[in-house]
C-alpha cells in the first residue's frame, strides 16, 4: 500500500470499540496477543500492530490489511492479554466494516467468498447444504479471481468421501426457513446502523 | 438420562461420523439425545466475522427452541456451536435490553438459562466413576495425545471450562478407560479451523505443527472433541504428508470414539472405520 492512506480517516466513524466491547486505549503493546498467534507469519500486520494502527486513527489501513481475514478467530489473543483487549473481537468488527465499506484485500478474496456463501447457504437452507456450499464458493471464487485451476482443487477428496458415506446430495433442511429469513433480514442493517 | 441435543451442521452432513459415534457411544452409556425441533445453523465462522447480530440471533433462536422444548441441559457437541449459545448467554446476561430484542428477532421468547454442555462435560455429568464402572475392555495399547483445540476452553470468560491453558479434563476421562496420554506442546494450539476450504496452507501448516509435535512426545493417536479438527488432523492428514515429505499415519479420534471402544462396541458401530486415517 502507497503512502499513508488511513491518515484522513476519522477513526470515531467506524464503530470499532462498540461492536468489539472492547477498550482500544488499553493496549500498551506488549506483544502477547501477537507472540501466541498461530498465523502472525502470514499477516502483513501482525495482531498488536493491528491495534496500534487502530489507537493512531489509521484504521483504513486495518481495514484495507489481509491480517483480518488471514485471523483464525482462536481467541488466544484475547485469552492472554493482560490488559483484557479483545483483540479477536476487534478482529471481527475490523472484518464487519471491511466488508461493509467494500475494503477488502483484494489477495483475500477466497476467505471472505467462502465467508458469504456460507451466510447466503445458511440464509436460504436455515441448515449448512454442504455441496452446494462448495460449488458456489468455488463459482464465486473463479469469477473473482479468474483462476480456473481452483475449481478442481480438492476435487479429488470426493470419491474418498463418498466411500466414507460423508457426501449428502438431499441434506436436511430446517422446516420453517422463512423465519431464517426474516432473521436475516432483521440483522442485515450493517455495522454504522 | 435423557438430554437436549443441538447437532449442528457438521454432525448432520460431512462430520456425521462423529454423530454415528456419539449416538452409540452415550447409547451404550443409556444416555438419549433429543434432537431439539426445526433448529438452525449457529453461523459460525461467517456470522460472527461478517455480523455481529446475526451472530447472536442465530444461536439465540436455537437456545429459544431448546427451551421450548423443555430442555434443561443442552448438548453442543461442535465447540464452536455450544461456544456461541454460551456467548448468548452471557450477551443477555450482561442486560442492555438485548434479551428483548433477540427476543424480538428470532420471533420466540429468548431466556438464557439452561445449561450448555460440550462432550467432555457429558462424560463428567455421566460420572467418572459410572464410567470406569462400565469398561470392558480396557484401552492398553492406546497413547494419546488429548488435543482440545480452541474452543472448548477458549474465551474462558464464555466457556468457563477447565484450565485454558493447559487443560486436563480429557485425560482424566482417557484415565477412566485405562488409556495413557502423553505430556505434549500443541493441546491448545489452533488447527486452521473453517479455513479447510477457503486458506488451506493455514491449515496444512497448523495441522503439520500439532500433529507431528503429538508424534514426537510419543502419542499414537490424536483424541479431539470437535468436528473441524477432526477434519483438519484426519481428512487432511494426506495433504499434509504431501506437502512436507512426512510419513504421520496418526490415527485421530473423537473422545466418544475412544469410550466407545472402552464399553466393548465395535469401530464399526461407532463409525471409526469410516475415519480417513486408520489403523494399519
Amino acid at each position: 500500500m502507497q503512502g499513508n492512506p488511513g491518515a484522513q480517516s476519522n477513526p470515531e466513524s467506524y464503530p470499532i470499540e462498540v461492536l468489539a466491547h472492547t477498550q482500544l486505549a488499553n493496549c500498551y503493546q506488549c506483544g502477547k496477543c501477537t507472540a501466541g498467534c498461530p498465523v502472525a507469519a502470514r499477516m502483513d500486520l501482525a495482531p498488536n500492530q493491528l491495534i496500534r494502527t487502530v489507537q493512531l486513527g489509521q484504521t483504513t489501513t486495518a481495514l484495507r490489511s489481509r491480517a483480518i481475514w488471514e485471523c483464525v478467530s482462536c481467541q488466544t489473543c484475547s485469552t492472554r492479554c493482560p490488559k483484557e483487549v479483545d483483540c479477536a473481537a476487534v478482529m471481527d468488527a475490523l472484518r464487519e466494516i471491511s466488508l461493509a465499506e467494500g475494503m477488502v484485500a483484494t489477495s483475500e478474496q477466497p476467505v471472505v467468498a467462502f465467508q458469504q456463501a456460507f451466510l447466503d447457504n445458511i440464509r436460504r437452507n436455515g441448515r449448512l447444504a454442504e455441496l452446494e456450499l462448495i460449488a458456489q464458493f468455488k463459482t464465486a471464487v473463479f469469477f473473482r479471481t479468474g483462476r480456473p485451476a481452483f475449481l478442481f482443487k480438492d476435487a479429488a477428496l470426493a470419491p474418498q468421501m463418498g466411500k466414507r458415506k460423508k457426501l449428502h446430495l438431499l441434506p436436511g433442511k430446517a422446516r420453517d426457513r422463512k423465519v431464517v429469513g426474516r432473521i436475516f433480514a432483521k440483522c442485515s442493517k450493517g455495522p454504522k446502523e | 438420562m435423557n438430554i437436549g441435543y443441538y447437532p449442528g451442521c457438521a454432525l448432520h452432513g460431512s462430520s456425521n461420523d462423529y454423530e454415528q459415534s456419539l449416538r452409540a457411544c452415550l447409547g451404550a452409556l443409556d444416555v438419549q439425545l433429543q434432537e431439539i425441533n426445526d433448529w438452525i445453523c449457529c453461523g459460525a465462522t461467517a456470522a460472527h466475522a461478517l455480523n455481529h447480530k446475526l451472530s447472536l440471533a442465530l444461536p439465540a433462536r436455537n437456545l429459544a427452541l431448546a427451551q421450548r422444548d423443555g430442555h434443561k441441559q443442552l448438548f453442543a457437541p461442535c465447540p464452536l456451536c455450544s461456544m456461541q449459545l454460551l456467548k448468548v448467554q452471557k450477551a443477555v446476561a450482561d442486560g442492555n435490553g438485548l434479551r428483548t430484542e433477540l427476543s424480538q428477532i428470532v420471533e420466540a421468547e429468548v431466556r438464557g438459562d439452561g445449561q450448555i454442555l460440550n462432550l467432555i462435560q457429558v462424560f463428567q455429568t455421566i460420572g467418572l466413576d459410572k464410567l470406569k464402572a462400565a469398561v470392558k475392555e480396557p484401552l492398553k495399547s492406546i497413547s494419546a495425545a488429548c488435543y482440545y483445540g480452541c474452543l472448548l476452553t477458549r474465551p474462558p470468560e464464555v466457556v468457563h471450562f477447565d484450565d485454558f491453558e493447559q487443560p486436563k479434563s480429557m485425560e482424566t476421562v482417557l484415565a477412566a478407560l485405562g488409556a495413557k496420554t502423553v505430556e505434549w506442546n500443541y493441546k491448545t494450539e489452533c488447527c486452521g479451523a473453517g479455513m479447510t476450504m477457503s486458506s488451506e496452507d493455514t491449515v496444512l501448516d497448523l495441522a503439520h505443527k500439532i500433529l507431528s509435535n503429538a508424534a514426537a512426545h510419543g502419542a499414537n493417536c490424536v483424541v479431539v472433541a470437535c468436528p473441524m479438527c477432526h477434519v483438519n488432523l484426519d481428512m487432511k492428514q494426506a495433504a499434509v504428508e504431501q506437502r512436507y515429505h512426512e510419513k504421520l499415519g496418526m490415527v485421530i479420534y473423537y473422545l466418544s470414539d475412544l469410550v466407545g471402544l472402552a464399553l466393548g462396541l465395535s469401530a464399526e458401530q461407532l463409525g471409526v472405520n469410516r475415519h480417513f486415517v486408520t489403523k494399519a
